[in-house]
């Protein structure tokens, strides 16, 4: 069974947000908000200091408290590729996944329902990559199938040290990042 | 040191999240006010006071009919997108609090006009017999206990679920607590009995109400230290949430207008009202129901404000 996930070198990540522009584009996203965007770490004590830079977004977890308490069904699995998604016309604004999600990965759109990260799935459906992967200029984002073992992205998940944000939160989230 | 910038600037999500207003505490509040309600108005009608005395189990019904429309018209006016509310009854998803509690809430309101119409007085019973027929078989021993626990299952699942739906958001962890439906059941079940002890005529029954109420003032401050201490013992960042309420920013307003004035002082003073100490008040059920208002904006509050590293 497909199960998309993501792996991002943080050894070339840059901060550039094409990713962030690419995502506004593609989705519509409107302004004032986003979903995906850069955050900066920096850790350590001068002169010993760590600037660890990530691509953030929906983790699209395995464990998705999102999906879980949604009233309506609108937050869901999708069955292709197992990204979660919000169905807007079941969606009846209630914002409890939005308050469930440890990442803050997702927004009520002014439209009233709650919006995030997709992984483009209508791309991805086409067989063309997530927007935010296609114009990364480092190429440092990796897509693909979790449980193919000789997909690109689980050879980088199973061959490179990683990390997850905020793994004791429980959620098993698909984003990896590469140390 | 670790310091963290990000782009991100979603509104009601950063800095901190901030989804929830005023709306979702004061549904919890009167929600939790009229599990509370029922709950006691089951227990007297199973004990089959109605009939002996001119019992709060009367005006209880009545009363929860306004406030838990009162409160679900909040939580209507919390969603975002209000004409698709309906989607609620057209599904029923079990691994969603918010959705046993949307189900729940029609379950409410049949059983408290039941209530309202086997406890009508005889005079408005005997005005319209159709009325009065049905308030007869509603009196009936056996659907009178019926009625009773059809009261205390409802205004059970109902105060519980309130606390339920926060503690299931895995997601802030001073919500992450066990204790959060228990408490937020016995805070409504305080809250009705001081509700309750407020309007009460018959002396014996103000007595019995103020009795259980100090009763659930006594759990409920048990069941906050055991809140506050399993937070603190559960790991780094479910007590760092703790620590919102023990000494971080949300620490007066939790331990003044909900431990200090919602619980213990009117606790101090209905201990002494029961002991006949000092004369009847009701400044001290008063405190108990504003204390319960307190407990729903602190708790919502400070929960969305905690976040896992």
């Amino acid at each position: 069974m497909t199960r998309f996930g993501m792996a991002i070198d943080t050894a070339k990540c840059v901060g550039c947000m094409d990713c962030v522009v690419a995502c506004k584009t593609e989705n519509d996203v409107p302004d004032g908000h986003c979903r995906d965007w850069i955050a900066q770490r920096v850790e350590g004590r001068l002169p010993d200091l760590r600037l660890t830079i990530t691509s953030e977004r929906c983790n699209h977890c395995d464990r998705p408290p999102c999906v879980t308490c949604c009233p309506t069904g609108a937050s869901h699995v999708h069955e292709y590729g197992r990204v979660v998604l919000v169905d807007h016309d079941k969606c009846i604004g209630c914002k409890a996944c939005v308050a469930s999600c440890p990442y803050g990965a997702r927004f009520m759109h002014p439209e009233g329902y709650a919006d995030k990260c997709t992984f483009c799935i209508h791309r991805v459906e086409q067989g063309l990559q997530p927007a935010c992967v296609e114009v990364c200029p480092t190429r440092c984002m990796t897509f693909g199938d979790l449980d193919d073992p000789h997909s690109e992205v689980s050879r980088l998940v199973a061959g490179r040290r990683h990390f997850v944000l905020k793994p004791d939160a429980g959620t098993q989230p698909r984003i990896f990042y590469l140390e | 040191m670790l310091e963290l910038l990000s782009t991100r600037h979603n509104p009601m999500i950063d800095p901190a999240l901030h989804v929830w207003g005023w709306e979702v505490p004061v549904y919890l509040f009167l929600g939790g006010w009229v599990a509370g309600a029922m709950v006691l108005s089951g227990w007297l009608l199973r004990r089959g006071l109605v009939e002996e005395r001119p019992s709060v189990v009367r005006a209880l019904p009545w009363i929860g009919l306004v406030l838990i429309s009162l409160g679900m018209g909040a939580l209507f006016l919390d969603l975002e997108h209000r004409l698709y509310v309906w989607r609620m009854y057209t599904t029923f998803q079990p691994t969603s609090p918010m959705s046993w509690g949307g189900w729940i809430l029609l379950g409410v309101y049949p059983v408290l006009a039941l209530t309202g119409v086997a406890t009508v007085p005889a005079a408005l019973a005997d005005a319209w017999a159709p009325l009065g027929a049905l308030a007869r078989r509603l009196r009936a021993p056996a659907a009178r206990d019926l009625l009773g626990l059809a009261n205390i299952a409802i205004g059970v699942g109902l105060g519980v679920y309130t606390g339920i739906l926060l503690s299931s958001l895995g997601a802030r962890p001073l919500w992450a607590s066990g204790a959060l439906g228990p408490l937020f059941l016995v805070s409504g079940l305080s809250t009705g009995a001081a509700f309750a002890h407020l309007i009460a005529r018959d002396p014996g029954e103000q007595s019995t109400l103020l009795r259980s109420d100090n009763l659930f003032l006594v759990t409920e401050l048990a069941l906050i230290a055991l809140f506050l201490i399993g937070l603190s013992s559960a790991g780094a960042a479910p007590a760092q949430a703790a620590g919102l309420l023990l000494g971080g920013p949300y620490t007066a307003a939790f331990w003044v207008l909900v431990v200090g004035l919602g619980i213990a002082l009117p606790l101090a003073i209905q201990s002494l009202m029961a002991a006949g100490r000092v004369g009847h008040t009701r400044v001290a059920p008063l405190l108990v129901i504003g204390g319960g208002l307190a407990l729903r904006f602190v708790i919502v509050a400070a929960g969305q404000f905690s976040a896992w590293p």
